[in-house]
């Protein structure tokens, strides 16, 4: 934008924060546990509750931080 | 089964006739000309972040969704949250493949999956392939929509028999038909908003009330078996479960935005703006999807399951069941009927957008493409109109004629199929290295090897692969793609080598991918 020649549509490093979302939630061995229990929860539950929210923070931030 | 309930059953078809005027209403909405079918079709590429963000979600997060995954809880345990890492890796692939689709598509006007991978690698045949698997796959998706509404009605004790008792559901369609039919995608489009509002007002309500009526969450827990409570830890030769689940969300997750209502979708926003942002605000229906699976758990703490009300329920339903049962259990009468309108009217929005979804599909790629190459707009919209009938009249005669089970395992089948465009339509979102006969002969190869893996595990999801002394039990769709990939990659130099028949222009340019 204002005329300075970027780089548009390529690769950009914010991806990697991609890259840390799959690979905890495709790794079940890091999470198939009971305890620590949340409010009575199992772990493996609330985790992966939490980490749908970490996410989308995740996401968002690479949102602002890279262009269209 | 229980009597009528008739507070539920007013409330719920007060709610279904509002969304009928709704979807009749919205032909006005952001005016165009619906006799164009990128108007009829994808509502005139105009919906802005919010809109998309209901669109999208009472597009992927369907009925049968909240009907399944609770079930899936409620008789197999742990293994039905898969469906939370599934619709978590879904959204860095929004953001990146499918915001460059949006962008290609955006600037040469393309309506479908078969338009982008006709332009992209000229191939009519590839084009062809990737179209009727779309087709394909969504049939037995919209039948399942179905079964979603089913379920409910048969919740309301509304039963009969013969032709008495299906009237509710043909009702339904004929609305759903006609709606579709005048407005195009205007209709789901706004209907999903009050659709997600119910949803999450329901969800929302549930997850409060009833654990504090079972008496909070660890009781509920203390009450699932061991063995559903998590994954079963694999023994020495196998991935065991760990490699289902983590396959399962996977594979889920690559074949999601193949299928072709979720590209409509998609294609429907104003921007790739509008598309990146909801990568970051559909998530908020993976967690209430999340919250919906441990209904299953609430179901196996109530106890509903071995309450004579609702044995019959169950046994002319399933594990489906579940959750209309609960709801039953727990709530008034009035919020039954608001829960199920909502999982009701959380039908009508996916299927009225898969049946737009093959409509566009037929007529772009297979009625233009091969029957009559010069359409004017009229005409275009006019067969789309038609088609979008025809799927749906297909959707419910196989509805009402064939065993419900058969419509899930084709939906099961409908996964490992659409996965198999993925080589032209995601990789060809980023390149066209491949030789597009290579893909179509790996497309062949990966829907067939799917179609008879499917079959030899009695058509159930999961393969166990067997390789050196090691088990690898996974996702057969999974599979099946990286078989399809490895021919692609290999059969490429070689059918470049050979000179096979390559057209040498592809409409689209590397500007063309993003803004």
């Amino acid at each position: 934008m204002n005329g300075v020649p970027r780089k548009r549509g390529g690769w950009s490093w914010w991806y990697l924060l991609f890259v840390v979302q799959f690979v905890v939630a495709l790794w079940p061995p890091f999470y198939n546990k009971a305890e620590p229990h949340l409010a009575g929860i199992p772990f493996f539950y609330w985790f992966q509750l939490l980490w749908v929210l970490i996410c989308a923070a995740l996401t968002a931030v690479v949102y602002f931080a890279t262009d269209d | 089964m229980q009597d009528v309930n008739w507070v539920a059953l007013s409330i719920f078809l007060a709610l279904f006739g509002f969304v009928t005027w709704l979807g009749f209403a919205s032909a006005r909405w952001r005016k165009g000309d619906l006799e164009e079918i990128g108007e009829w079709g994808l509502g005139g590429r105009r919906f802005g972040t919010i809109v998309t963000w209901f669109l999208v979600g009472g597009d992927l997060y369907t009925a049968y969704t909240f009907i399944a995954v609770p079930a899936l809880a409620f008789g197999a345990g742990a293994i039905a949250f898969f469906a939370v890492p599934y619709t978590i890796i879904i959204y860095p692939l929004l953001f990146l493949v499918f915001r460059r689709l949006w962008h290609v598509c955006h600037k040469h006007g393309y309506i479908t999956a078969g338009d982008f991978v006709r332009g992209r690698f000229g191939n009519r045949w590839l084009a062809l392939a990737v179209t009727v698997t779309g087709i394909v796959a969504t049939m037995p998706y919209i039948a399942l929509q179905l079964v979603g509404i089913q379920v409910v009605i048969g919740g309301l004790g509304v039963t009969g028999v013969g032709i008495f008792g299906d009237l509710p559901l043909i009702i339904a369609f004929v609305v759903l038909a006609a709606f579709t039919y005048q407005s195009g995608l205007r209709a789901p489009a706004s209907i999903a908003i009050v659709k997600d509002v119910l949803i999450y007002f329901t969800a929302f309500a549930a997850m409060i009330v009833i654990p504090i009526e079972l008496g909070g969450f660890g009781k509920i827990f203390a009450a699932v078996p061991a063995q559903k409570l998590l994954l079963a830890v694999p023994g020495s030769n196998t991935t065991g479960a760990y490699g289902s689940y983590a396959t399962l969300a996977l594979g889920s997750a690559l074949a999601l935005f193949l299928y072709p209502h979720s590209l409509t979708a998609v294609l429907s926003a104003n921007s790739g703006h509008a598309i990146r942002r909801n990568a970051a605000m559909l998530p908020a229906y993976s967690f209430m999807l999340g919250l919906l699976a441990l209904v299953g758990f609430f179901v196996i703490a109530a106890g509903v399951h071995d309450m004579p009300a609702y044995a019959e329920g169950f046994k002319r339903f399933g594990n489906n069941f579940a959750v209309p049962a609960l709801l039953l259990h727990s709530f008034p009468s009035w919020f039954v009927g608001i829960a199920f309108a909502a999982i009701g009217i959380g039908a009508l929005v996916p299927a009225s957008i898969m049946s737009i979804a093959a409509a566009n599909l037929y007529t772009r790629n297979i009625h233009r493409e091969f029957i009559n190459k010069n359409p004017t707009n009229k005409q275009e919209s006019q067969v789309a109109k038609w088609v979008s009938l025809i799927v749906k009249a297909g959707a419910l005669v196989f509805i009402l004629f064939v065993p419900t089970q058969y419509a899930i395992q084709l939906q099961l089948l409908g996964g490992i199929w659409i996965i198999q465009t993925l080589p032209p339509v995601m990789l060809g979102a980023y390149t066209r290295w491949f030789n597009d006969w290579a893909m179509l002969v790996g497309w062949a190869a990966g829907t067939l090897a799917g179609t008879l893996m499917a079959i030899s595990t009695k058509l159930t999801p999961s393969f166990p692969l067997a390789l050196g002394g090691y088990t690898f039990p996974g996702y057969t769709a999974v599979y099946t793609v990286i078989l399809n990939l490895a021919l692609a990659i290999v059969l490429t130099p070689v059918f470049n080598a050979l000179g096979a028949r390559r057209v040498p222009v592809d409409a689209t340019v590397a500007a063309d991918y993003h803004a």
